[in-house]
Order: structure tokens, then C-alpha cells, then sequence
């Protein structure tokens, strides 16, 4: 089987050929054209990867809502049960920005940390 | 009356990167002018991470890209104030502003700094027919309600336009419960990063329709559809190619304008292109002592090189206070064929450093060489993998190559494929 | 309630009947189907006071139209809407026009109208360069002006507030029954009692004529769209400049209009539904391109928005302003078209005159015809800028950019008499949101500012009311 991607990892946007086998391993990558593109590509297709930026609710802040990221990438297709959960977060004002607002999203061993400051109402 | 070495008009990236240039040049009298109620600008609503990747080597969200410069700006005690509108900057260099605490501030500045960023480009601008239903709105003022009030304007969604800003919106509406129809794109190309497109649509199956916009806008009170057509190469809907696609939001990312108001009113030369100033590798426009940078000068693609360039235009502005600023001898840039403009438009030879020109193209190329000359005679030549609209280029004129140029030549840029 | 005189449609029309009634002891209600006044044909038309020479003769438009002339400087300075009396060209490009030009200006003084000239093109161009070099020659009218439509009814509607008339929003009228007494006027939800009608509902005064039986009036709205161009280009023009008149009426015009913009329009085009303000590209493609005739430096570029409104067109070619032949209480005063906006002033006084002779009416003491004028950021020197911000903080606060309209307009655009209730009626009254960004920016604050003024949520806010919400639910 093969899988044709475009890469991401820089604005060169290189579309790749990533060949597998019955077991879903790599045979080979072709269609990049350095060698960070080879290691994303094998990503994509084994276990696809992203980084998720939403809300958390806040209680008593000059804001509803504080931004914040996953603090590290987490498996795409877990994407929509982390928002779920995310949602169902709510941090006490005043939040700081690096503030972990969300421990071990969805048991990805990734926790969820503010984005920026949401001071006391 | 205040007397303030440095004005600075806005207290985005653009304006504190200005200000904290200016401060390490030796320059302590320095004010920056924010009319929201915190520093930051457009990017404390920007959450998406992607930003910082080339001035900071990681990869950041907007309001984090952000909070390291509002830091620096508290460490190093330049004064600002929040909430305050600047309304004209007057031919000598004052400055005009206001706000709740204040009142009607006067500021007597030696050098002002235009760092007022961009606005996006309205429905009425495009001229779409339709009704005035409630639900269309700038990409922009979508993302604000999203991200910064925690409501959402719209359940089903189509985005007129694949900037940046409207591929951003899409995941982001999605990733809130909405459903994003599509993405309609006027010409053939999206001008959004391929990295966009990959992670705000193909991984929602979000579908493209490139050469592709809205003509009709349906509903009463609120949108309750939208007619679609594809256009021909001059950009008019083909006739029988319209499509009926329901739902109650219409978002529109389709382009940005410098906010250059205190700009035109106080008589500085703009370039049509660019809808900026004109100015020189200084950012210094042709008014004596007042400089522009970042989204109100040319818009980016980058938040990186916004921050690069107003340390320029911070630097100019301290070498002016300072009384550094060498005698001008100006050439004029211009760019050729597909380099739609050329940023600065002028350049002093009598300047000490190397000077860098940003130039956009108006196409996508592979494999191109971009080809420098001055006065008719090749001075450079690069090869480039890869050149698109959505992205800005640039080209480094080294110093000693500057010195061999002489008053009132021409440089210009062109893209050979 | 019970009221002496119900007034149905809050129109520049409505108002300023509501207004003059206002004078005397009277009830007066006004209601109004929508969140706001001015939501029909006067929001949405060419913003010009005619001279009045288009009417036939001895046509109550021909009458009513120079009579409003000469009443609106004063009436706009007393209740501070802006008016310029910019004058008016019908401009003629061939010969043939120019026989029709000569025609306008003998009707134009056999209807009474001032002042009026005819200039050669060496004239034409010296008073309006940007004129096309085909203009042959034009008809000057110097009694003509312009006016801000919505505001007139603002200010009109909040005048008849404050002098005791009781503005009903969101009253939709859908069944009036009469006792032999009075009038029972009801919406879905409530309803009011009254002596008399006065029917100024626009493009609907047939249906709601008809809801007493009277079945004698046929509306078509007529629609026109409209191209706003920015202020940069808003000197292009410096009097309304018309061409040739048809039976469609006025044709194409480009006009400046009192807030310094370009206003470009309208087509003209019967159709059946008369909520239809939608527009087409091809219209307003035609538009740009009949309105270059006359100047044809005009391109899309500086267009800011466009619109649609429309005209209350009837059959009988006249104004009809009438009691009705069912009911001698019902006043119809329908058929307003152009020269509506212009014979307002003269049609309230009009209308006034048949309501006095239905019920008695005293005049008040304490009648005060003046509406103070709003606070206008924008136009104030900087020392009076200092002042009002060390009374009042909030007109500190910028909310517009485009427009540089503050806090302080905001509030009082809510606070006022019958204040603004959404985001298009604060628009309508501070121009918060009608620059060059639309209301990017500063919709949202106006949003805010509107739910924490009226004490609700910010997504109960709505554009122009009904369900016209701007924002769902919270996001979580």
C-alpha cells in the first residue's frame, strides 16, 4: 500500500510517496527532499501527530475563556476527545501563562498549559 | 503638553519591537500609544501556535509570542498606556491621543513610530450581492468572539477567502463543534501556508474550492445560505456553475489593509501597492522624523518579520533622536514583472550597514532565479526552490555593493522562472 | 392602552406626523413592526431634498414637495440633522435632453420652485469638473439639498418621545377592528386602543388598509440599489447630479451625501416581496456603469458597501394622503415615494390638519420642538474635546476607529429617547461601524456595550432585532 502526504514541516510543502506493507511498516519514502520530510512522513503514516491550541473556561476573570496549548503533539486522532475533555476544564482567575490547566490530557501523558494571562476580574 | 523623545502608535509586535530597539540604541524618553486595553495586538487572539519559529527557534502561540515582548517592555520600564486612541499626528510631530484617564493627551514627540497594524478587508469591499442578514463577518471578528469572549458566531459555516487567517478560523470553528462547509478561494491558489491547508482542512476534510466565490448571500434576519459559483480567468462566475450551500455563517478572509488613517492625514507619501507608507531602509517615510513598520507598512506573512523589521525602524528612529542618521543620498528600488513591490522603496548609500529588501511576488514559481540589478547591469543572482504570494522574499544588499551605487540610481528586482 | 392617535409605521413619514401631533394634547402612539425606527424606505434612499420640479402640476407631490423644501433647513437645524443645501443638476447629453431639461425647469416654476437656471456645459463644468465632457448642458436647482434620511426619523421619533408620544417597537400590526367608537390595533402579542389611524406603513399601507377593508391602495415596492463609495472620493461630486428622469423614475444619481461619503444610485426594479433589499451583482454592476456617464472617473475600488431600499410605489401616480373610504377615522398616507423624503415636513403638517379635524386638539405650552444635538466626537476642536471628557470619561474611550466615534456616543445613542437597540441602531445614530472596516473593529464592542447597557447576555444582542443575533452560545 501507499500513502501520498504533503509535507508540513516547512513552506516548501513537498508532497510524498510513503510505501507500507501488509504490517503497516515502512518499506520507503520518496518525493521529499530533506531529510526532516523522510521522518515526518514515516510519522504521518504510523502515527499521525498534532499539536491542539483551544480554550479552557475561566471562572472570575476578565475573560470567559484563556487560551492555551497541548504541550506537546498529540495523536491526531485523539484530537477530538482532548477537546472534549479540554471543555469540560474550567481554571480559577487570575491563570498565568504556563499555568498547567489540564494534567495528562485524555491519558496522553501531554498536559494542557495557559497561553496567556487571564487576571482576576 | 507631554515631550517624549519616541512616540510609538501601537502596542502590537510591530510597536514593541520598535520601542525595545529603540530603548537599547540609547533612547530612554520613549511612549507607546495602545488603543486596546492590553499590549499585544492582533496576535492575544491569534492562539493557534505557529509563531516565533524563525526569531525565537520555537514554535509559539500568538498570545505567548507576544507576552515575551510585553515582559521585556515591563523589565525595561517603557511607558505605555492602554486604551488610548492616537487621533493625528500633526506636521511638527505631535501627537494627538486620548483616552478615559488622560483625556485629550498632547504629546510633543522628536520621532514618531506608525505601528497601527492592518484591518481586514469588508463585505462591501468585495461588492457581494445579497441580503444584510446578520452572520457575515470578518474572519477576524470571528476569532475574536472564539477565542477571546468564549462564544461562538456560527454553528454552519462557509469561508469566503484561504488566507492565512480563514484557514486558521476553519479548524478553529471545527475544533469548537462547528461545521465548516467549505473554503472558497477566488483564484486558483490558496495564498494560506501548505501547512495550513494540510492541518486546518485535509485534516477535517474541510473541502477547497479554489477559483471558486460566493456572489449571493441569502436570509432575512440571519444568513441562511449562500450561493457559490466558479470563476473564469478574469475572475467573473461562470454562469450555471452556482451551487446553494445552507448555513448561518458567512466568514470572510479575504485580505488585509494597512491601517494608514494618521498616515494619509498627515501628508506621507504611500505606495499604491503596498497601501503603506513609502520609506527607506530606515522605515522612515518621507515626513522627517516619523517612521512606520510591521502591518502598517506592507503586510506580512510573518509575525518574525515584523518583529525583525520594526527593530529597524526602532533603531532609525533612536540614530534620528540621536542625531545619527547619516546625510541621505536615496536610490530607489522597484520591482519588475511578477515582484509586485519592494520594501523599502528607498535606499541611502551613505548608510553604514547592509540593507535587506522585502519583495513579494504576485505568482507561484519552482525553481526560479531571482535576479537583482542596478541601473540596467546585474549585481545578483539567487535561486530560489520555491516563490509564492502568501510568502514574503527577500534579498541582502551588502554594504560595499551599496557604496559602489550612486544618488538617485535604480535598483530593481525581477523573478525569472 | 388607549390612545388618540395611533401612527403605524415609524418612518421619516410616521415621525414627523408623531412629532407634529405631538404639539398639541394629544395620545399619540407610534408603532413600529421593527426593533428600531427607520427601518424601511428610510433608511435606504437617496438622501435628497428635491427642488420639486419633477411632479406634474397640481399633483400633490408637485405641492407637498416644494412646501418640505422649504420647511426642511429649519426643521433639520431644530432638530440637529444634518442638512446641506448642495443644489442639484439634471444634466443632459444630447439635445433631445436638453429639450427635457427645458421642459423640467418650466414645470419646475409652474410648481413653485425657486431659483432655477439652465447652464451651458462651459458652466456645468466650471461648478462640477468631474462632469463627463458628453454633459451638453444642465438644469441648476439651488433649493436642493441633502439630508441624512435615518437620522431625520431619529431625531423626529425622538422628539415625538419626548414631547409624549409612546414609541411601540416591535408592534407588527395584523388585525384592526373597529367598534364604531375606536380602534382596536393589535399584534401578535398585545394590542392598543386609538380614535384614529393613521397609516404610514410604507411599502405595506395596502395590507394594512386592507385590514379594515380597504382594499383601494396597491403598493409595489420598487427597488433600488445603491453603491457607497468611501470619503476619500466623497469631493467628486459637489451637487447631486441626476440625468434625464424616465418613467421609473429620477435615474441614476451621484450625489455626496451629508457625512462626506459618495452615494451612487438607485436602479429601479418592481418586485413582489417587500422584505427584498437584497442585491445583485448585475444591478449594481449597471449602476456603476450608468453613473459613469456622468462622471466616469467612478470604479469599484473606493465603493465601501452597497444597499438596497424601497419605494413605496402605488398606482395612482400620486401621493394618496386621505381618509379612508371605509372609515373616515383611518387616514391613509400611503403611495410615498420620491419626492417622499422631501415632502415629509409638509406632509406631517398635512396630515395634522385632517387629524384636527377629526379630534379636538390643543396646542401645549410646554411643546419643545427642539432635539438637542447629539455629541459628535468627531467634529469637536480639541479644547472642547478636554472639556466633555473631564464631564464624562467615557467619551475618552474610542470605539470606532474609522469614524472616531466614542463610548460616551455609544451610551447615549442606548440612553436616548427611543434608543438604540442593536447594533444597526447604534450605527444608524453614531456611525459606529459605517467607515472603511464596517464595523470590524468595533462591532464587538458595540456588542458589549449594548448587553451591559440593556443588562442582558451578549449573544441576546441582535444586528437589526427579530433574529438577527450576532453570536450562538458559549463556547464552553
Amino acid at each position: 500500500m501507499t500513502k501520498n502526504i504533503t509535507c508540513v514541516t516547512c513552506p516548501m510543502g513537498c508532497g510524498i510517496t510513503v510505501e507500507l506493507n501488509d504490517n503497516n511498516e515502512v518499506i520507503s519514502v520518496s518525493g521529499n527532499t530533506c531529510k526532516r520530510g523522510e521522518l515526518y512522513a514515516k510519522n504521518e503514516v504510523t502515527h499521525p501527530q498534532r499539536s491542539l491550541a483551544t480554550t479552557v473556561k475561566v471562572d472570575g476573570g476578565v475573560h470567559n475563556v484563556v487560551p492555551c496549548k497541548s504541550a506537546g503533539p498529540l495523536p491526531k486522532e485523539k484530537i477530538f476527545d482532548c477537546m472534549a475533555e479540554i471543555n469540560k476544564a474550567c481554571a480559577k482567575a487570575p491563570v498565568k501563562l504556563g499555568d498547567v490547566l489540564v494534567e495528562n490530557v485524555c491519558g496522553t501523558g501531554i498536559n494542557i498549559v495557559a497561553t496567556n494571562h487571564c487576571p482576576e476580574a | 503638553m507631554l515631550n517624549y523623545d519616541i512616540v510609538v502608535i501601537g502596542g502590537g509586535p510591530a510597536g514593541m519591537a520598535a520601542a525595545l530597539k529603540a530603548k537599547e540604541c540609547g533612547v530612554d524618553s520613549i511612549l507607546i500609544l495602545e488603543r486596546a486595553e492590553t499590549l499585544g495586538g492582533i496576535l492575544e487572539q491569534c492562539i493557534h501556535t505557529g509563531f516565533g519559529l524563525q526569531y525565537f527557534g520555537e514554535e509559539l502561540s500568538g498570545p505567548e509570542y507576544a507576552d515575551r515582548f510585553i515582559q521585556q517592555v515591563f523589565r525595561q520600564k517603557i511607558e505605555y498606556k492602554t486604551d488610548t486612541m492616537a487621533l493625528q499626528v500633526t506636521e511638527d510631530n505631535k501627537v494627538y491621543a486620548v483616552n478615559k484617564t488622560d483625556g485629550l493627551l498632547e504629546i510633543q514627540a522628536k520621532a514618531v513610530i506608525l505601528a497601527m497594524g492592518c484591518r481586514e478587508r469588508p463585505r462591501g469591499a468585495l461588492n457581494i450581492a445579497g441580503t444584510r442578514a446578520s452572520g457575515v463577518m470578518s474572519a477576524g471578528t470571528a476569532q475574536k468572539y472564539v477565542n477571546i469572549d468564549g462564544y461562538m458566531p456560527g454553528k454552519k459555516v462557509v469561508i469566503l477567502g484561504s488566507g492565512d487567517i480563514g484557514l486558521i478560523m476553519a479548524r478553529r470553528m471545527t475544533l469548537e463543534g462547528a461545521k465548516v462547509e467549505c473554503v472558497c478561494e477566488l483564484m486558483p491558489y490558496s495564498s494560506g501556508l501548505t501547512r495550513n491547508i494540510v492541518q486546518c482542512l485535509d485534516d477535517f476534510n474541510i473541502p477547497l474550492y479554489l477559483s471558486t466565490t460566493v456572489i449571493d448571500i441569502k436570509g432575512k434576519d440571519r444568513v441562511t445560505g449562500v450561493t457559490i459559483a466558479s470563476v473564469d480567468e478574469n475572475r467573473r462566475p461562470i454562469p450555471g456553475t452556482e451551487r446553494d450551500i445552507e448555513c448561518d455563517t458567512l466568514l470572510l478572509s479575504v485580505g488585509l489593509i494597512p491601517e494608514n488613517e494618521l498616515t494619509k492625514n498627515v501628508g506621507i507619501s504611500l505606495d499604491r501597492v503596498t497601501s503603506g507608507a513609502i520609506v527607506d531602509e530606515y522605515r522612515e517615510t518621507d515626513h522627517k522624523g516619523v517612521f512606520a513598520c510591521g502591518n502598517v507598512l506592507h503586510v506580512h506573512d510573518l509575525v518574525d518579520f515584523v518583529t525583525q523589521e520594526s527593530q529597524i525602524a526602532g533603531e532609525g528612529a533612536a540614530k534620528y533622536v540621536l542625531g545619527q542618521k547619516a546625510e541621505a543620498e536615496y536610490i530607489t528600488t522597484k520591482g519588475v514583472g511578477a515582484v509586485r513591490y519592494i520594501v523599502p522603496q528607498k535606499v541611502n548609500i551613505k548608510n553604514e550597514g547592509d540593507v535587506k529588501l522585502f519583495f513579494r511576488v504576485g505568482s507561484s514559481f519552482k525553481n526560479a532565479t531571482v535576479k537583482v540589478s542596478y541601473n540596467g547591469q546585474e549585481i545578483i543572482s539567487r535561486k530560489r526552490p520555491r516563490l509564492a504570494p502568501g510568502e514574503m522574499e527577500n534579498v541582502l544588499i551588502k554594504n560595499d555593493m551599496l557604496k559602489s551605487f550612486s544618488k538617485d540610481g535604480v535598483i530593481e528586482i525581477t523573478v525569472e522562472a | 392602552m388607549n390612545y388618540d392617535v395611533a401612527v403605524v409605521g415609524a418612518g421619516v413619514v410616521g415621525s414627523l406626523i408623531a412629532r407634529e401631533l405631538s404639539r398639541y394634547n394629544i395620545k399619540v402612539a407610534l408603532l413600529e413592526k421593527c426593533n428600531d425606527m427607520a427601518m424601511g424606505t428610510s433608511k435606504a434612499n437617496s438622501a435628497i431634498v428635491h427642488a420639486g420640479f419633477d411632479a406634474k402640476p397640481g399633483t400633490l407631490k408637485a405641492k407637498l414637495n416644494v412646501e418640505g423644501t422649504a420647511l426642511m433647513p429649519e426643521l433639520c437645524k431644530t432638530l440637529s440633522v444634518p442638512f446641506k443645501p448642495v443644489g442639484s443638476l439634471v444634466v443632459a447629453f444630447s439635445d433631445e435632453e436638453m429639450e427635457t431639461v427645458k421642459e423640467l425647469l418650466e414645470r419646475g416654476v409652474a410648481n413653485g420652485v425657486p431659483g432655477l437656471e439652465i447652464y451651458d456645459q462651459a458652466k456645468l463644468r466650471e461648478v462640477e469638473p468631474a462632469i463627463s465632457d458628453e454633459a451638453k448642458g444642465a438644469l441648476w436647482a439651488p433649493s436642493a439639498g441633502i439630508v441624512c434620511p435615518y437620522e431625520l426619523t431619529i431625531a423626529a421619533a425622538e422628539n415625538a418621545v419626548v414631547n409624549g408620544t409612546e414609541f411601540i417597537r416591535n408592534f407588527a400590526v395584523e388585525a384592526i377592528d373597529y367598534d364604531g367608537n375606536e380602534f382596536t390595533i393589535k399584534s401578535a402579542d398585545s394590542s392598543i386602543k386609538a380614535k384614529t389611524v393613521i397609516n404610514a406603513a410604507g411599502v405595506y399601507c395596502d395590507e394594512i388598509a386592507a385590514l379594515i377593508g380597504d382594499n383601494s391602495i396597491h403598493t409595489v415596492p420598487r427597488k433600488g440599489e445603491y453603491m457607497l463609495c468611501d470619503k476619500s472620493i466623497g469631493g467628486l461630486a459637489k451637487h447631486t447630479i441626476f440625468q434625464c428622469p424616465s418613467k421609473m423614475g429620477k435615474g441614476i444619481l451621484v450625489t455626496p451625501t451629508v457625512d462626506g461619503n459618495l452615494l451612487i444610485g438607485p436602479s429601479a426594479l418592481d418586485i413582489e416581496d417587500k422584505d427584498d433589499v437584497s442585491t445583485t451583482a448585475g444591478t449594481l454592476a449597471q449602476v456603476l456603469e450608468t453613473a459613469k456617464k456622468s462622471v466616469p472617473v467612478l470604479t469599484t475600488r473606493e465603493v465601501i458597501t452597497s444597499f438596497a431600499g424601497l419605494r413605496a410605489h402605488c398606482d395612482r401616480d400620486d401621493f394618496i394622503i386621505e381618509k379612508s373610504e371605509k372609515n373616515d377615522k383611518f387616514i391613509n398616507v400611503a403611495g410615498i415615494e420620491s419626492p417622499g423624503l422631501s415632502s415629509a415636513p409638509a406632509i406631517a403638517l398635512y396630515v395634522k390638519d385632517i387629524v384636527l379635524g377629526i379630534i379636538d386638539g390643543e396646542e401645549k405650552a410646554d411643546f419643545n420642538p427642539v432635539r438637542e444635538e447629539p455629541v459628535r466626537f468627531r467634529h469637536m476642536s480639541n479644547e472642547e474635546r478636554k472639556a466633555l471628557i473631564a464631564k464624562n470619561p467615557a467619551y475618552g474611550r474610542i470605539i470606532c476607529r474609522c469614524e472616531t466615534i466614542t463610548e460616551g456616543e455609544i451610551l447615549d445613542a442606548i440612553h436616548a429617547p427611543a434608543g438604540a437597540r442593536d447594533v444597526d441602531g447604534v450605527k444608524r445614530r453614531t456611525r459606529a461601524g459605517m467607515g472603511r472596516c464596517q464595523g470590524g473593529f468595533c462591532g464587538s464592542k458595540v456588542v458589549e456595550l449594548l448587553a451591559r447597557e440593556l443588562g442582558v447576555e451578549i449573544n441576546q444582542i441582535t444586528k437589526f432585532g427579530g433574529d438577527s443575533k450576532i453570536l450562538y452560545e458559549r463556547t464552553k
